[in-house]
C-alpha cells in the first residue's frame, strides 16, 4: 500500500490553531494546524452528529491531553488523531494522512493501482 | 371543587397572613375535605403590604400580588372580593356579609389584620387626609401629591418615615410630626433616634418631635392648618396619619369573643380564640397579651393554625420582633432588648457623628450573652447580632469588637456560623432554619441560587442573604464538597480571576495568558471566554490572527451558524427604528442573495441562509446602505428594544425611542460574559417589556426608573428596581457602572439575572456599588466603559475593507465552489434548509 501525496494548499494559508477545508476528489477534508508548527491533522469535514459540513470551523484544543476539534454546531469533540468522538464512543470520523513539504500542505491517499 | 356535602372553612380577610394560611391549608390537603371560602374587604386578592411603598417607585398592584397564578381556581377555593363580613353568629355558626349573604361554617378563621390609628383630632375627616395601609390609600396619596406643595406625616414611627419618603419622592416639602421626644421610639434608643433625626433632616425632611396636635382647621396659604397644643402651627396641603395600628377586632367584639384590654383577639398556643371553632391569626390576634405587628410572626401563626386544623398539635411560641430597615436611605436595625430593660443589662456604645453611624449592643449582667442591639447608619452586623441573641451564643472575649470598625480589613469578627444550632432561624420571612439549608446543600443545592430555589430563603426581603451565603459556604466546606470553580482544566481560575489577571498584568493575548497562568493548549470553553475577557478589556478587532483562533464560529465569521452550516445576518437597527429606505435596502439584499427573511423577537430583521463565502459581499451592501453589525453572534450587547413613546403615544411621558437609540449606540459592540439585552419604555404601561431585560428603563413623569437583571428565556425573572426618577445623565452613568461591574465579576455565560441571584447581598449590594459607590470604583468603572465606547469600530466594516480578512470567508481553501451539502427548498415563498430526506446525496458522506 503506497500513499499518493497531493498538494491542497500552502501552510501559510492556515492560521495557527485553526482549520480550513480542502476539496479533494469531491470530498471535503478539514485540515487543522496545531500551534504555529508544521503539525497538521486531517479529518472529514462532515460532522455526523450535527449533520453539516462544518468541522473545519471548530475550535482546536486539548481535553485531558487529547488533541480535539469541537464542532461548532453542538460542541461534540472529535479526536484529531483517531477521529473518535469523546461524547459518543460509537461515533468515529475519518482521518487522513497529511504532511508539510517545503511549505506545501499535502494530503495522502491510498493509491489504488 | 365546591361540594355541598363538605363542611365549610371560612377565612375572613385575604391579607398577607390570610393568604399564607390558605397556602398552608392546601399544602396540608385540608381543601380536599372542606370547602374553603375567603372574604376580603379589599378589591383585590392578597398583596405584599410590606413592599407597599414600592408602589411609589414604579411597582404596580400586579407586581405586589402574593397569589400564585390560578391558585383559587386550581384548589377550588372560593374568593369574594370587596365583600366584608359584617356579622358572626356563633350559635348558628354562620357569618353574614355586607351584601347580606349568609354562610355557615364548621371552622372560622379571623385574619382581619389591623387598621391605622387616627388620633381623635377635630378636623381629621377633612379632605386630603389619608392613612397608609392599602393600595387604594397610596393611589389617593399619589393623586393628591401631584397637586400639593406641602405634605405632613403625623407619626414618626417606622411607617410614618416610610410615608415621609413617599412624600419626599413626590417632591413635596415634607414634615414629620411626632408626639414622642424622638423618632422610632419603639425600635431605637435616645442616641439612635437623635442620629436618625439628623440624617433625615439632612435629606430635607423637617422633623418636629414632642408635638401634640390639637386640631386641623382651614389654612391661610394652604388647605389645612394643624394647630399644636403648644400654640405653634403648621400649614399643609395634605396629611398622612401614621400614628400606629390597632388590631381589627370589630367582628370578634360583635360576637363576644375574648379580647385584650387594649384590643386584640385573645388566642391560645394553637391560635384558637375563646371559641374553639374560631381561630385568629396575624395582626388581629393577641397572644400572651402581645400583638405582633410584623409579617413573620403572622406567617408562623398561619402555619400553626393550618397544622392544628389538619389534626396536628403545632404550637405558637412567640416571635422575635427584631427589625432591619432602610428608612429614607438610612439603615436602621433593632435587635431583641434594644432598650436594655432586662435587669442588670449593660451596654456598649459606638458613635461616629462624622460618618453618622451609631451602634449599641446590650449584654446580660454576667456579660455572657447578647440581649439586644441598635444599629443606625450601618446595619451590616444585623444578621450576626440577631443570631447571637436568638441562639444564646457565647460572647467573644472583647464584646466591643462586635461593633467597632475593623480598620485592618479583617472585617467582622464573624459569627462563625458553625456555632449556630441547627434550629437557628436564618431567614425569618420564610422561616428557614440553618438545618433546612444544610439539608438542601446535602441534596445537591451548592449555589446561592439553588438554595433560594430549594428553600425560598432570602427570596422576600433579602436581609438574610449574606448569612445564607455563610451557612452555605461553611456547609460545603464541612461536607468536603470541593466546589471547583475553575473555568476548565487549562486554568486554575474563575472567569472573574482571569479578568483581573488580564487587566492587572495588561495581558493582550491568549498565548501569553495560558503560558503564564495556565497549562495545555486551551479548549472550546476557555478560548472563547478569554477572547471575551480580552475584548471587554482592550476591545481590539476580534479577528486579529491571535484572537481569531479563540472565537466560536459565530464570532469567528461574525454571523450565527444555522443547522446546515449557513449563517444568519442581523444588521443593527438601534431602538427598532428604521427608515423606509433602509427597509428597502434590507429587502433588496435579501432578494438578491435569496435569503430567508424574518422579524426577530428583538425588533430587527434577520436574514438567514447566507453561505460563508457570501457574507462579505452581503455586508458590503448593507454597510453601503448605512447599516452596522448587530452583534447577534456575540456574547455582547444585542438590542435595545423601545416603545414608540411620547413622540406618538398618547400616554408616553418621555421620548423612549431617542433614549433607546442613544443607549444602543453607546453600548454597541461591548462584549460581556453573556449576551446583554436592554429596553426602554415610554411610560409605566411598559410596552417594551423592559422588566424582562438585563437593563430596563421605564419613563416616569420626572425621568427614568432603572431596572436591572431581568431575563426572558428559559427561566424568566422580573428585573429589580435599582434607582428611580433619574435624569438622562445619571441614568447613563448608572448603566455604565452596572454593566462594567457585571462584566468584571460575572461567571462565563452567566446572564445578569443568574449573576444577581448568586451575588451575596443581592440588589442592595449592587445598589451600594452602583449608586452609592461603596467600593470607590465608580470612576474606574465609568472610565473602563468609556474606553470601550471610544474604541468601538464596526467589525463588519473593518472586515469588508480588508482583503486579507475577506479571504477567510471561503468554504474551501483550494476552491471557490460552494458547499454542496447546503441545499434549500422553498416554503411559503422563501428558502429553508432541506430536511434529511430531501437532501441530494452528499458526496462527503461517501468517504466513510
Ligand atoms: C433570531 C431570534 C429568534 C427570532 O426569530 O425572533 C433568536 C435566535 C436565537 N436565539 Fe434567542 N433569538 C431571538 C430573540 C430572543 C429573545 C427575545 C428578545 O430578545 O426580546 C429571547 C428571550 C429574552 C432573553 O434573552 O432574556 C431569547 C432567548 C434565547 C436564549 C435563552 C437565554 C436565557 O437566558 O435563558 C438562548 C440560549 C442562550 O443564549 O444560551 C437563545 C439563543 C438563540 C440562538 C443564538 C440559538 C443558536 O445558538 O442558534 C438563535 C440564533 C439566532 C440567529 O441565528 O440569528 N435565545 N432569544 C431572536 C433574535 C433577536 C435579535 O434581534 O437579536
Ligand atoms: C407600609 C407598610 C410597611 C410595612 N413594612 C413591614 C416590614 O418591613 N416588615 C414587616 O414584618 N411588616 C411590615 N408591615 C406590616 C405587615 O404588612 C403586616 O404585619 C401584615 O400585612 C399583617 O398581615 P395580616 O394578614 O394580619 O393583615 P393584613 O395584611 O392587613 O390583611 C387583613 C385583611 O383583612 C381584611 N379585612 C379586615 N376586616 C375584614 C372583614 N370584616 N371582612 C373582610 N375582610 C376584612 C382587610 O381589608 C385586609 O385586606 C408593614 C405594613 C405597612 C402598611
Ligand atoms: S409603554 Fe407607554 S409610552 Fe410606550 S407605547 Fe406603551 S403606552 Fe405608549
Ligand atoms: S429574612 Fe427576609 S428574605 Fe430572608
Amino acid at each position: 500500500m503506497t500513499l499518493k501525496w497531493t498538494q491542497v494548499c500552502l501552510l501559510e494559508e492556515i492560521l495557527p490553531n485553526t482549520g480550513c477545508c480542502a476539496l479533494y476528489n469531491q470530498m471535503q477534508i478539514a485540515i487543522f494546524r496545531v500551534d504555529s508548527s508544521e503539525q497538521l491533522y486531517a479529518v472529514q469535514n462532515y460532522d455526523p452528529l450535527g449533520e453539516a459540513n462544518v468541522l473545519s470551523r471548530g475550535i482546536v484544543g486539548d481535553v485531558n491531553g487529547e488533541l480535539v476539534v469541537a464542532s461548532p454546531l453542538y460542541k461534540h469533540h472529535y479526536s484529531l488523531k483517531t477521529g473518535k468522538c469523546l461524547e459518543d464512543e460509537t461515533v468515529q470520523i475519518q482521518t487522513y494522512p497529511i504532511r508539510v513539504e517545503n511549505g506545501r500542505v499535502e494530503l495522502g491517499t491510498v493509491s489504488s493501482h | 371543587m365546591r361540594d355541598a356535602h363538605r363542611p365549610n372553612i371560612i377565612v375572613i380577610g385575604n391579607g398577607m397572613v390570610g393568604q399564607k394560611l390558605l397556602e398552608n391549608l392546601v399544602e396540608a390537603e385540608v381543601h380536599k375535605q372542606f370547602n374553603i371560602l375567603t372574604f376580603s374587604e379589599e378589591p383585590r386578592p392578597a398583596y405584599d403590604r410590606v413592599a407597599l411603598s414600592s408602589f411609589f417607585s414604579g411597582n404596580r398592584a400586579e407586581d405586589l400580588s402574593l397569589v400564585p397564578e390560578g391558585f383559587f381556581q386550581q384548589n377550588g377555593i372560593g374568593l369574594q372580593l370587596s365583600e366584608a363580613v359584617t356579622e358572626i353568629d356563633r350559635a348558628k355558626k354562620e357569618v353574614c356579609t355586607e351584601a347580606g349573604n349568609r354562610y355557615t361554617y364548621e371552622l372560622l378563621i379571623l385574619a382581619t389584620g389591623s387598621y391605622p390609628f387616627v388620633p381623635p383630632l377635630p378636623g381629621r375627616d377633612r379632605k386630603h387626609c389619608y392613612v397608609y395601609r392599602t393600595i387604594e390609600d397610596l393611589e389617593a396619596i399619589a393623586a393628591c401629591g401631584k397637586q400639593s406643595q406641602i405634605g405632613v406625616v403625623v407619626g414618626g414611627g417606622l411607617l410614618g418615615l416610610e410615608a415621609a419618603k413617599a412624600l419626599k419622592d413626590m417632591d413635596l416639602e415634607t414634615h414629620v410630626v411626632e408626639f414622642a421626644p424622638r423618632l422610632m421610639a419603639v425600635q431605637v434608643d435616645e442616641i439612635g433616634g437623635q442620629l436618625l433625626r439628623s440624617k433625615i433632616e439632612a435629606l430635607g425632611v423637617q422633623v418636629h418631635t414632642q408635638k401634640n396636635s390639637k386640631e386641623i382647621v382651614d389654612g391661610n396659604q394652604h388647605l389645612h392648618r394643624i394647630n399644636f397644643v403648644d400654640g405653634e402651627h403648621l400649614e399643609t396641603d395634605m396629611i398622612v396619619f401614621s400614628a400606629g395600628i390597632r388590631p381589627q377586632d370589630a367582628l370578634a367584639r360583635q360576637c363576644d369573643l375574648a379580647l385584650g384590654e387594649r384590643g386584640g383577639i385573645v388566642i391560645n398556643d394553637h391560635c384558637q380564640t375563646s371559641d374553639t371553632s374560631i381561630y385568629a391569626i396575624g395582626e388581629c390576634a393577641l397572644w400572651q397579651n402581645r400583638i405582633f405587628g410584623l409579617v413573620a410572626p403572622g406567617y408562623q401563626m398561619a402555619k400553626v393554625a393550618a397544622e392544628h386544623i389538619a389534626g396536628g398539635s403545632a404550637a405558637f411560641t412567640g416571635a422575635d420582633m427584631s427589625t432591619k430597615l432602610k428608612l429614607l436611605g438610612v439603615d436602621v436595625a433593632s435587635v431583641g432588648d434594644a432598650h436594655a430593660r432586662t435587669e442588670g443589662a449593660r451596654c456598649f456604645n459606638y458613635l461616629d457623628e462624622i460618618k453618622g453611624v451609631y451602634k449599641k449592643v446590650v449584654v446580660d449582667a454576667k456579660r455572657e450573652r447578647l440581649l439586644g442591639a441598635v444599629l443606625v447608619g450601618d446595619a451590616e452586623e444585623y444578621g450576626t447580632l440577631l443570631q447571637m441573641t436568638l441562639n444564646d451564643m457565647p460572647l467573644p472575649e472583647n464584646v466591643d469588637s462586635l461593633i467597632l470598625p475593623h480598620y485592618d480589613g479583617s472585617g467582622m469578627t464573624g459569627l462563625g456560623v458553625d456555632a449556630l444550632p441547627e434550629s437557628a432561624q436564618i431567614c425569618s420571612c420564610n422561616n428557614v432554619s440553618k438545618g433546612d439549608i444544610c439539608q438542601a446543600v446535602g441534596s445537591g443545592a451548592t449555589t446561592l441560587a439553588a438554595i433560594k430555589e430549594a428553600t425560598k430563603a432570602s427570596t422576600t426581603c433579602g436581609g438574610c442573604t449574606a448569612l445564607v451565603g455563610q451557612v452555605l459556604n461553611a456547609e460545603l466546606l464541612k461536607l468536603g464538597v470541593e466546589v471547583n470553580t475553575d473555568i476548565c482544566e487549562h486554568f486554575p481560575h474563575t472567569r472573574q480571576e482571569l479578568y483581573h489577571i488580564v487587566r492587572i498584568n495588561n495581558i493582550q493575548t491568549f498565548a501569553e495568558l495560558i503560558e503564564k497562568h495556565g497549562k495545555g493548549r486551551g479548549c472550546d470553553i476557555c478560548k472563547p471566554a478569554v477572547a471575551s475577557i480580552l475584548a471587554s478589556c482592550w476591545n481590539q478587532y476580534i479577528l486579529k490572527p491571535e484572537h481569531s483562533q479563540l472565537q466560536d464560529t459565530n464570532d469567528r465569521f461574525l454571523a450565527n451558524m444555522q443547522k446546515n452550516g449557513t449563517y444568519s445576518v442581523v444588521p443593527r437597527v438601534p431602538g427598532g427604528e428604521i427608515t423606509p429606505d433602509k427597509l428597502i435596502a434590507i429587502g433588496e439584499v435579501a432578494k438578491k442573495y435569496d435569503l430567508y427573511t424574518k422579524i426577530t423577537g428583538g425588533q430587527r430583521i434577520d436574514l438567514f441562509g447566507a453561505r460563508l463565502e457570501q457574507l462579505p459581499a452581503i455586508w458590503e451592501e448593507l454597510i453601503a446602505a448605512g447599516f452596522e453589525s448587530g452583534h447577534a453572534y456575540g456574547k455582547a450587547m444585542r438590542t435595545v428594544k423601545s416603545c414608540v413613546g411620547s413622540t406618538w403615544c398618547r400616554y408616553g411621558v418621555q421620548d423612549s425611542v431617542s433614549m433607546a437609540i442613544q443607549i444602543e449606540n453607546r453600548y454597541r459592540g461591548v462584549r460581556s460574559p453573556h449576551k446583554l439585552k436592554l429596553a426602554v419604555s415610554g411610560c409605566t404601561r411598559e410596552c417594551a417589556e423592559a422588566q424582562s431585560k438585563d437593563v430596563g428603563v421605564i419613563a416616569t413623569e420626572k425621568g427614568w426608573n432603572l431596572y436591572v437583571c431581568g431575563n426572558g428565556g428559559m427561566k424568566p425573572r422580573h428585573a429589580d428596581l435599582l434607582a428611580s426618577d433619574l435624569d438622562d445623565q445619571t441614568l447613563i452613568q448608572y448603566i455604565d457602572r452596572f454593566l462594567m461591574f457585571y462584566i468584571r465579576t460575572a461567571d462565563r455565560l452567566q446572564r445578569t439575572s443568574v449573576w444577581l441571584d448568586n451575588l451575596e447581598g443581592g440588589i442592595d449590594y449592587v445598589r451600594q456599588v452602583v449608586c452609592e459607590d461603596s467600593l470607590s470604583i465608580a470612576t474606574e468603572l465609568e472610565n473602563d466603559m468609556q474606553s470601550l465606547i471610544d474604541s468601538y469600530v464596526c467589525e463588519w466594516r473593518y472586515t469588508v475593507e480588508n482583503e486579507e480578512e475577506r479571504k477567510r470567508f471561503s468554504h474551501f481553501v483550494n476552491s471557490s465552489e460552494p458547499d454542496s451539502g447546503v441545499q434549500f427548498v422553498k416554503e411559503r415563498g422563501q428558502i429553508r434548509p432541506a430536511s434529511t430526506d430531501e437532501l441530494q446525496q452528499i458526496p462527503t458522506q461517501a468517504i466513510n
